[in-house]
């Protein structure tokens, strides 16, 4: 896995070079290919960072916005680093995310008539974390006894989910009279509070944004997500697999159990996307609404260094690069919102496969002798 | 009865015209799996490929001139791939993730400041496209004749030449290749690059000979489905063809079987059946339909030891 560093170049460099330094330069590394785009489409960077950086920050609202697609991302994140420190490669986050919100959208489209709102959007919350766990569990399943790929599996389960959704809201659960593919509106009870509600029965006045409750449920995960992995002797076991997967059987670890487990929490990770886009913002079953988190999250994963804390930076980032992006692309037409995806590509690239490029410079300036 | 050969003809006219950029695709990705080296980037290069196809044809008037930018284009992501995974052993199946993610992105950010259409590129007119051969309802333009040689050509280089020899070896074992004084760089990138250009064709033959133009996202999953057909075909060149035309079977009688009512059946869902290339894979991969494996030293980055 990506995280494992290539023998040859294990020569020492300070821990603070490797875990401060390194990352931040493959980030640069990243912006100022950003940058080198910019100028090939003719666009002033420094300007469009002005106009980006207002577009994100630059009133209550743009925060909201930011802090609400910042949600999605830490959900993927979350949800990719910790097939990571298991050592597997969950491309699936997208397909898995979907399905999470079938089975957010069905429990409360069931239940939504007999529960009180708080029920409900509890039970809602844990069926979208269960359906996105079981549709992690068939690859997990698939990889631990029948020895396929993850990578192709959780890939291939992608355009699975895509095809069954479409042809579930087109025939099945679209509304009656509807000419859009869309269930029917979720009973008011079944809304997750907006922050804008909640800080104003605390008395502190924000302006409306989509920025709901499950952003509090993204930092819970977090939190979570770092007890399970560092604090649990099930945490410890997975990140010993992730390491080194033979040590991790002589320590009397099932290797297609810890698979299992690894998987299924990833896959109930991004089912968080569903709460956050369902139950916060659509208040319906629509199509698509994954848009693209889960293949983000691979980035947020690469360069929050699969540590909770770092994926919560990384997504904020990004959520400021998709809400910034979006009101950049108003000011300067030919800054589109794909910069953003671009931006996630490079990302990737320089975080995650070229990884290692910065280190013979940095080796350089503050290798110590082996 | 003249009504049904009709219908069988038009079906596989169709079946090879959705198949032709699954052969190409396929065939480029088997030079690059053979060698060691994953490829998730198939979408990612025939994405960028057609996108800089259709940007040129439509700049320059010229067909040609399109198929080589694409030929260009996917090179350009082939060696970004090979300097990742082959130079600086990164993960290669990150790195293809990120060429997806990267094309994605910058078709339609460089397609909106060139062309303003929202990602698009103007329609081409008929002298920048390439056009049908001997016949014009089948649509058998130039790659589709590249793409059905193609299968040979992939066959013979793997199977019957020193380098296709070499090829092999590289992606079971390299550390052989390595200490019989063969570079493993040099091959895999050989390979690398022999995939680039078979992916540049398959891109070059959606924008500006299947459709007359570049669409944002208009790969739609071809890459991940090549990716399917060379599992399938248990990456060898004959079987992996074989896969792409059931494929493009498949692709082609979902239009036709669109509210038809199947004896027996009743109607098919056009979703099942365009999911079908994808849960046959992954029965396939589950081992219920024989079993696929793939070149030993597949995504395992290769480290000289001396």
């Amino acid at each position: 896995m990506s995280l494992v560093v290539p023998r040859s170049v294990r020569r020492p460099l300070p821990r603070w070079v490797e875990i401060g330094v390194l990352p931040l330069v493959n980030v640069a590394l990243a912006f100022l290919v950003v940058g080198i785009i910019a100028r090939i489409i003719g666009v002033d960077s420094f300007h469009a960072l002005k106009l980006l950086l207002v577009g994100a920050f630059g009133s209550s609202e743009s925060i909201g916005y930011t802090l609400y697609y910042a949600t999605n991302f830490i959900f993927t994140g979350l949800a990719v680093a910790v097939a990571f420190h298991a050592g597997l490669f969950n491309i699936g986050g997208e397909g898995q995310a979907y399905i999470g919100g079938l089975g957010c959208g069905l429990a409360v489209l069931a239940l939504d008539r007999y529960l009180p709102g708080p029920l409900l959007i509890l039970l809602a919350i844990l069926a979208a974390a269960a359906f996105g766990a079981a549709w992690a569990a068939v690859p997990a399943w698939m990889q631990a006894w029948r020895g396929s790929h993850i990578v192709i599996t959780t890939i291939m389960f992608n355009f699975v989910a895509s095809a069954l959704m479409v042809y579930l809201m087109v025939n099945v659960l679209i509304a009656p009279g509807s000419m859009t593919p869309q269930s029917r509106g979720f009973a008011d009870s079944a809304s997750l509070p907006s922050m804008q509600a909640v800080l104003k029965s605390i008395g502190i006045a924000v302006a409306p944004s989509a920025l709901n409750l499950a952003f509090v449920l993204a930092l819970l995960s977090s939190v979570a997500v770092w007890i399970f992995l560092w604090r649990t002797s099930w945490g410890y076991a997975l990140r010993t697999m992730g390491h080194n997967a033979e040590a991790a059987i002589y320590a009397g670890t099932s290797i297609r159990r810890m698979t299992m487990l690894a998987m299924c929490l990833s896959g109930a990770l991004a089912g968080g996307v569903a709460v956050n886009e369902l139950l916060g913002v659509h208040h319906r079953i629509v199509l698509d609404f994954p848009a693209g988190y889960g293949f983000a999250g691979i980035a947020v994963a690469l360069m929050g260094r699969s540590h909770p804390l770092g994926i919560v930076l990384a997504a904020l980032l990004f959520g400021a690069l998709q809400q910034g992006g979006a009101e950049l692309s108003f000011e300067i037409p030919a800054m589109t919102r794909e910069m953003v995806v671009v931006i996630q590509g490079l990302v990737i690239l320089f975080c995650g496969a070229l990884a290692h490029l910065p280190r013979p410079w940095l080796q350089a300036l503050f290798g110590r002798r082996g | 009865m003249e009504e049904t050969l009709t219908f069988i003809t038009l079906t596989l006219a169709a079946t090879l015209r959705v198949a032709t950029p699954l052969v190409l695709c396929a065939m480029g990705g088997l030079f690059s799996e053979k060698s060691g080296i994953i490829d998730v980037g198939l979408e990612g290069k025939m994405l960028m490929a057609a996108f800089f196809a259709a940007a040129t044809a439509s700049l320059t008037g010229s067909a040609w001139a399109g198929v080589v930018a694409a030929i260009v284009a996917a090179e350009a992501l082939a060696l970004l791939h090979g300097f990742a995974c082959i130079t600086h052993r990164g993960n290669q199946v990150v790195s293809g993730i990120a060429l997806n993610i990267l094309a994605a992105g910058l078709t339609v950010v460089l397609g909106t400041a060139w062309f303003a259409r929202g990602g698009q590129t103007p329609p081409l007119g008929d002298g920048e496209r390439l056009k049908p051969i001997f016949f014009p309802v089948a649509g058998d333009n130039v790659l589709v004749y590249v793409a059905l040689l193609s299968v040979p050509f992939t066959w013979w280089l793997i199977a019957r030449t020193r380098f296709g020899l070499r090829l092999r070896a590289v992606g079971e074992m390299p550390l052989a290749v390595d200490a019989a004084g063969v570079s493993v760089a040099w091959l895999r990138y050989r390979a690398v690059l022999l995939c680039g250009l078979f992916s540049g064709l398959a891109g070059a033959y959606l924008s500006i000979a299947q459709n007359a133009g570049f669409s944002r996202d208009m790969t739609a999953g071809q890459g991940f489905i090549a990716l399917a057909a060379i599992i399938f075909g248990k990456w060898r060149p004959f079987p992996a063809f074989g896969a792409c035309l059931v494929f493009g079977l498949l692709d082609a009688v979902a239009i036709r079987l669109q509210g038809v009512k199947v004896p027996g059946v009743g109607e098919v869902p056009v979703q099942l059946i365009q999911a079908l290339p994808y849960l046959l894979t992954l029965f396939l991969l589950a081992g219920f339909i024989g079993n696929a494996v793939a070149p030993k030293a597949a995504g395992v980055p290769y480290e000289k030891e001396h």
